[in-house]
């Protein structure tokens, strides 16, 4: 599958990681390859959302255009929106 | 000596700074608010360095390294996490970096991190990539000695270095007991004999115990003692059976809490704050009446101090990293409770005054120069 350029939105927890964006572009046919190719460029940013065992943090939802992603196996086409959620909690 | 004290709490990091006679204080911060600060350690072999354990609510848990005593901060570039599982294996994974020690004397850069889950992790350029301790994190034994935790999850604190033999390790695990290695790490063996463990059915159990806190003092490093969820305890090494100095305290107060601070000079002097572990441990001041309690003479007696602290309807605790000593002559003792107050004394605990009022919920209390 060919790497597809796509918009990933950033959550407000994150946006230490770049520089203050909201928005960036990443390239990858898989959402294990947007974050791979994310972390490269904002180095630390995807341990924060996804643990040592490849999972998505309790607090963390990744959702490709409108739809949740349980795995990071789930393929990503150009022009997606991947969306990087902090789900509500805490007090 | 400079006088400075960092104060880590649920929603940010904060630093007190003493005048000369440490009688006035000025509170900055915080840095890093909204996050979950664990501890925050000063390098006692490069002063200017500090680490800082810390998460959010979402997001997960890393380790921060200040070279300017706490001005700017840089992330871990490889935070402590557990190695990937292998086939059916349990996948663990970091929830809380919850503990910071700096390594040996001798071995500049180095340092180690207790995590929950319970995890063993050591550092060996200043804190910046982190690899896990193998000879506890999978020790075939792990699984039986960490059986179950606290509400929070399993919290491995209280790592010591002998600073005689680098070697020479101890940790406490809650719940799981306090264990020891001879060869930095690579086996460990339970060191519970004597401790109490109401809440398991076997009284005798070799490991499966709540050390709240374990300290091993500076100048006498045979010399141990903790804080238990059931008592307080010594050990002088190279006996393997803890003595409960507990017993002597008042009965109506008994010898449950969190914290255990020693004198940094004499192995003798020791102050803990306990708290009601009463019925169904309510983990507050005892009768709303907040008090220190200190040992001149190794646990055969205790000593109230509560002079200057409230008399009445004050119910915080002091968690077991929230408690510190400094190294004067005259020997500062500090304190954060649970309800945001930083309280001071000058004089070995003698008379408190408190130094900062209304910050969050704190973690930690860690004495600088």
């Amino acid at each position: 599958m060919a790497a597809a350029n796509c918009t990933v939105r950033i959550a407000s927890p994150l946006r230490s990681y770049t520089a203050g964006a909201s928005s960036v572009t990443a390239d990858g046919a898989t959402l294990h390859e947007i974050l791979a190719n994310l972390d490269r460029r904002f180095p630390g940013i995807r341990f924060r959302m996804i643990d040592e065992q490849d999972r998505i943090r309790p607090h963390m939802r990744l959702f490709v255009n409108t739809s949740e992603a349980r795995a990071l196996s789930e393929s990503v086409r150009a022009g997606d929106t991947v969306h990087v959620i902090c789900a509500l909690s805490g007090g | 000596m400079a006088s400075m004290l960092w104060i880590s709490t649920r929603k940010g990091a904060f630093a007190l700074r003493a005048d000369h006679a440490r009688k006035n204080w000025k509170l900055a911060g915080p840095q890093f608010l909204g996050h979950i600060v664990h501890h925050i350690v000063q390098d006692p072999r490069e002063p200017k360095v500090l680490l800082m354990a810390a998460k959010t609510g979402h997001l997960g848990p890393t380790v921060y390294r200040s070279e300017n005593r706490g001005r700017t901060w840089r992330e871990a570039s490889q935070p402590p996490a557990f190695r990937k599982a292998i086939d059916a294996e349990q996948a663990r994974a970091a929830q809380r970096v919850f503990w910071l020690t700096p390594g040996h004397a001798s071995e500049s850069g180095t340092w180690y991190a207790g995590t929950s889950p319970a995890g063993l992790f050591r550092s060996e350029d200043g804190g910046m990539r982190w690899e896990p301790v193998a000879g506890f994190n999978d020790h075939p034994m792990r699984s039986k000695w960490v059986t179950f935790g606290t509400p929070d999850g399993e919290f491995l604190h209280s790592i010591l270095v002998d600073p005689r033999d680098p070697k020479h390790l101890y940790i406490g695990i809650s719940i799981g007991g306090i264990f020891e290695s001879t060869d930095a790490g690579g086996d460990w063996t339970p060191l519970n004999e004597g401790v109490a463990a109401d809440f398991l059915p076997d009284p005798a159990a070799p490991f499966g115990h709540d050390p709240h806190c374990v300290a091993l003092h500076p100048l006498e490093p045979d010399r141990l003692y903790h804080q238990n969820h059931c008592g307080l305890y010594r050990l002088d090494r190279p006996e393997r059976r803890w003595i409960r100095v507990g017993k002597a305290m008042p009965k109506k107060i008994g010898d449950v809490g969190f914290p255990i601070v020693l004198h940094p000079t004499d192995p003798d002097t020791a102050w803990v704050f306990p708290m009601d572990g009463r019925t169904v441990w309510p983990r507050t001041s005892i009768d709303g009446k907040p008090a220190v309690y200190r040992t001149h003479d190794a646990g055969k007696t205790w000593r109230r101090l509560d002079r200057g602290l409230p008399r009445s309807q004050a119910w915080f605790t002091v968690l077991r990293q929230a408690m510190c000593v400094d190294g004067h002559a005259r020997c500062g003792l500090y304190f954060g409770t649970t309800g945001g107050d930083v309280w001071a004394s000058t004089n070995a605990g003698e008379r408190w005054s408190c130094i900062a009022q209304h910050l969050p919920e704190i973690y930690s209390v860690t004495h600088a120069v």
